[in-house]
């Protein structure tokens, strides 16, 4: 296919960083160029899982629980497996092994066998002919439920349950997770401050609505086992389908296949992958299951709403002196990530802020309603758009400018945070400076309904500490070159992020090729080596540093043996435009070959220890091998009369570290932002008594392209030391200073606040009212519920010698 | 017995009164470059050209498109030469996932079929119709505000 006509080559020199040519330092590295897979994806050739199709595959359609809480008393199968076509119906009772994302989350049945714990969970499976026989299979099947009383919110959740808790093993009521944890002298810092501000503020849960709808095949033959899914990781569904199946992991496959979108919505291994894979078992026949976007939603694993409220004592001057953050988390009926995502709640706040003493009280409640996890950000949102607003509250209250307050308390370069984690690159005062430059925040015009909000965050570049936890690498790659090409393997999952491109570019770049030189093996366990998975923003710093390794390994022994061959020095070949020194590259790998035999090299990444400084119950989440830091202005127009808010336009400038291709970064960037002025403004997966109000992509309500204002990017590249190439993450963190800054900037426009998303005009009058009635110019929680926090742990601030790195 | 024309390749086949046009090129034509996120008319991901016309293929049924031209993602290159919108959304990276573009794609040359100089207003119009979750919209404006401005006869 022809792929580069003149007149759209000359427009990449459109893409910020971009231009033909890129970096002069190296070849491919740096370069705005297309994905690798980008023909594949226009032109309809992609094979995304509902693709697939196998001679002689039964479809698969789970039965839901129509109730929010209940017992299952007996479930009769035998009408709908006398249907003809009907070739197996599965409960619970034949998988009773229990599973979930991470050892402490392993309480989930891929079918509910003793009670159902919100409304969508799978109770039974039907595999068919066809889907409308299983479907019609559904229903003929019989559940006895014996109602139990539903917990629907955080509040009911902490009382005493009416009659019975939604897990047994919880205590305090329906209590999931509690983390008290108190860094430096909090008590101190509050009384050494000239200024004490407490705010209570709420974070509507959302789903990911990613485009596509999961979906699994499975075969069974020959005693082994391979699952086709969509799932963000198929190490983690890999680990669920061999405990569950009682198969040993060597007996397992999964691949995963090229991702119509995940945003953490398929990072938990899901009901439907063991189910199939059951039924393929018991079936001798593939086994195909693919969600209806109504199930997605009950599928859910999305943002956690959460109910904040953070105490901050300040001197005259700004100068934070402690701060007291409170979190409590909906997390619906299951754990999924739910542990880390309490956490990543109280994590972060340190990372951006220079904070001498800091007390977290994290709470995690379990509910009738579909389980969260992980989204885009994993717990850091609802902290972000509470802190941010909160400065912005405490700057007004000293009567000084928001960017000066948060300039005086940035975190610095090269620094330990109060909680242990370890800071190394750091533009947070870069991408200040350029987002402040290029909107012209500080003479931003002011006159009613029009506005401007600011605020910076930061983010992970990968989670230092594996769900599993063990000394194993977290990526790993392998690298086969031989006369018949290069071949990477890698476990990491491209999901639509690009990370098949990053492996192309780092390798192509190393070994001097062009990136469509470069085979792609990934996302396939049973063909590649582990990698953990795409999640946390981990795979370009892990998967990228481990190709890079593999490559270098390989780029040696080809030298060497050019070297040999050619009777030169191997420091004098250059290794560049498909050639090494003298020799073409082939010319190089069959000397080598020769020389040596197969040509294999590896390499593989885990952060190194000194990320983390400090040992403490939560200390596993938070330490990242490197922070990224992105700042937004948002300008908009709010109407006084409707509530109606118009965004004209987001300036985001984001610490990338280096962009690797400029194409890719800037829509990560884009995906970003579009997602945080959702979150703002519109997004809510919200409940009446356990039913979800809005099962369905018309009433979910989500940005159009009509909605959508310009986005003026900045990207700051400032190499990372130990980023491959420099590199930093940017799927998740350019999302985060966008939901502050768009209240913030509402504020500034209409004079009051909204402590509460989204935003909705409704939500804007109320405050306006209770301004024009004298009362608080605000809309949001009140109070803060009594939380059995247990007593804080005090952790030891980490040592003067590990604190200076 | 239904026979339509797809991508100018006849195709006669079975069909149930109940079928959508969405199933009938997934799984008896196996054409599977057309998508679906929600098979309700709610998300533009199915959407395909029917007689030129943007349709949603989920809500289409055999007896609206017996004897019609369809046109699905598979057949906008030319051979091996690429629509202008193709090559403006690799370029541009208007395609990350990739899960809406097929829709996306038809929706934009159904509008520069009719409107061949359309500005921003006009393609983010034409557009509202397909839920992308991946770009922000952002580079797929761009990309069919450049595809816009291809040599006449690239497309
Ligand atoms: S699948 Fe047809 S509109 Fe969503
Ligand atoms: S590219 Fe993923 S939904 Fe549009």
């Amino acid at each position: 296919m022809s792929t580069s006509r003149e007149w759209v080559g000359r427009r990449l020199g459109t893409v910020p960083g971009g231009g033909e040519d890129g970096d002069g330092a190296f070849q491919v590295v740096g370069k705005a160029m297309p994905r690798v897979d980008a023909v594949s994806k226009v032109t309809g050739a992609t094979v995304y899982a509902d693709d697939l199709s196998f001679p002689g595959t039964l479809h698969c359609v789970l039965l839901r629980s129509p109730l929010p809480h209940a017992r299952i008393r007996c479930i009769d199968v035998q009408e709908a497996a006398g249907l003809p076509d009907v070739v197996a119906v599965l409960t619970g009772a034949a998988m009773p092994t229990r599973f979930g994302v991470s050892p402490s989350s392993e309480e989930e049945q891929a079918l509910a066998a003793d009670k159902v714990r919100y409304v969508g969970e799978p109770v039974a499976a039907v595999a068919a002919r066809d889907e409308a026989t299983a479907r019609e299979a559904c229903k003929m099947i019989q559940v006895d439920y014996e109602l139990l009383e539903p917990v629907t919110s955080i509040d009911q959740a902490l009382e005493v349950p009416m009659d019975e808790p939604i897990h047994a093993a919880s205590k305090d009521g329906n209590v999931h997770r509690l983390a008290s944890l108190e860094f430096g002298d909090v008590d101190e810092g509050f009384a050494a401050s000239d200024h004490v501000r407490e705010d209570v503020f709420f974070y509507e849960g959302s789903n990911h609505l990613a485009m596509e709808e999961h979906s699994a095949t499975a075969i069974f033959s020959d005693g082994q086992l391979t699952v086709w899914s969509s799932t963000q990781s198929p190490h983690s569904v890999h680990r669920a389908l061999s405990s569950v199946l009682g198969l040993p992991m060597r007996r397992v496959r999964v691949v995963a296949t090229p991702h119509g979108g995940g945003f953490g919505g398929k990072v938990d291994p899901c009901s439907h992958e063991i189910v199939v894979a059951k039924l393929a078992m018991i079936t001798g026949r593939p086994v195909k299951c693919t969600l209806t976007r109504e199930e997605v939603f009950y599928n859910h694993r999305g943002r956690h709403p959460v109910l904040m409220w953070v105490r901050t004592g300040v001197t005259q001057d700004g100068r934070i002196r402690a701060m007291h953050f409170r979190t409590a988390l909906d997390g619906g009926a299951h754990a999924s990530l739910g542990a880390a995502t309490t956490y990543y709640t109280g994590a972060l706040q340190p990372a951006t802020y220079d904070l001498p003493a800091y007390r977290f009280e994290g709470c995690r409640v379990f509910t009738n309603k579909a389980p969260c996890g992980p989204k885009r950000g994993h717990g850091t949102p609802q902290p972000r758009f509470a802190l941010e607003l909160h400065l912005d509250k405490l700057a007004e209250d000293l009567g000084m400018d928001p960017v000066e307050l948060r300039r005086r308390n940035y975190v610095r370069p090269n620094s330990r945070t109060v909680n242990g984690l370890r800071i190394t690159s750091c533009a947070i005062e870069k991408v200040t400076d350029e987002v402040l430059a290029a909107s012209g925040f500080s003479r931003r015009e002011r006159r009613d309904g029009h506005g401007q909000g600011f605020a910076v965050s930061a983010y992970l570049c990968g989670a230092g500490t594996p769900m599993y936890l063990n000394r194993m690498p977290h990526s790993e790659v392998s690298l086969k070159v031989d006369r018949g090409g290069v071949t990477v393997f890698c476990g990491a999952t491209d999901i639509g992020q690009g990370s098949d491109t990053v492996l192309a570019t780092l390798v192509a770049e190393e070994l001097g090729l062009e990136r469509g030189d470069v085979r792609l093996v990934t996302g396939d366990t049973g063909l590649t080596p582990v990698d953990l998975g795409s999640y946390s923003s981990r795979v370009t710093f892990m998967a990228g540093n481990a190709a890079i390794e593999a490559a270098r390994k390989m780029r040696a022994t080809l030298v060497a043996a050019a070297a040999e061959h050619s009777g030169s020095r191997p420091a004098e070949m250059t290794v560049a435009g498909g050639k090494i020194g003298p020799l073409s590259f082939e010319q190089a790998v069959a000397a080598a070959e020769e020389r040596y035999g197969t040509l294999g090299s590896v390499g593989s990444y885990a952060p190194p220890p000194s990320i983390s400084a400090s040992k403490y119950r939560g200390s596993a989440v938070g330490p990242s091998p490197a922070f990224s830091y992105s700042a937004a202005v948002v300008d908009l127009d709010a109407d006084r009369v409707s509530g109606e808010v118009r965004v004209n336009k987001v300036w985001i400038a984001h610490d990338i570290g280096r962009a690797l291709n400029p194409v890719l970064v800037r829509g990560q960037v884009e995906g970003g932002v579009y997602m945080g002025l959702g979150e703002a403004l519109m997004e809510a997966q919200a409940y009446r008594n356990g039913l979800l109000h809005h099962p369905s992509v018309l009433e979910y309500k989500t940005p159009l392209s009509s909605d959508m204002p310009e986005i003026e990017q900045l990207l700051v590249e400032q190499p990372d030391p130990e980023g491959p190439y420099g590199a930093k993450e940017v799927g998740q963190g350019p999302l985060l200073p966008v939901v502050p800054a768009v209240v913030s900037a509402i504020h500034d426009a209409l004079g009051v606040w909204v402590d509460e998303v989204p935003v909705t005009p409704e939500k804007i009058l109320r405050a306006l009212d209770a301004h024009a009635k004298g009362s608080d110019p605000r809309t949001g929680p009140r109070s803060f519920p009594e939380i059995p926090y247990p007593p804080c742990e005090k952790v030891a601030l980490p040592d003067a010698a590990s604190a200076t790195l | 017995m239904l026979r339509l024309r797809v991508n100018g390749e006849t195709y006669e086949t079975l069909t149930e009164s109940n079928e959508t046009l969405l199933e009938i090129l997934r799984e008896r034509l196996g054409l599977t470059g057309t998508k679906h996120g929600c098979e309700l008319g709610e998300c533009g991901a199915c959407t395909v050209l029917l007689d030129g016309t943007p349709v949603l293929a989920c809500l289409v049924l055999p007896d609206q498109i017996d004897d019609a031209e369809v046109t699905t993602v598979e057949g906008l290159a030319d051979g091996s030469v690429l629509h202008p919108l193709q090559e403006a959304f690799m370029a541009l990276g208007a395609s990350q996932c990739g899960y809406c573009t097929a829709g996306m794609l038809l929706s934009a040359k159904a509008l520069l079929d009719e409107q061949p100089d359309p500005t921003r207003e006009e393609i983010r119009a034409a557009l509202a119709g397909n839920v992308c979750r991946c770009t922000g919209y952002a580079s797929i404006v761009d990309a069919v505000a450049l595809a816009a401005k291809a040599p006449k006869g690239a497309r």
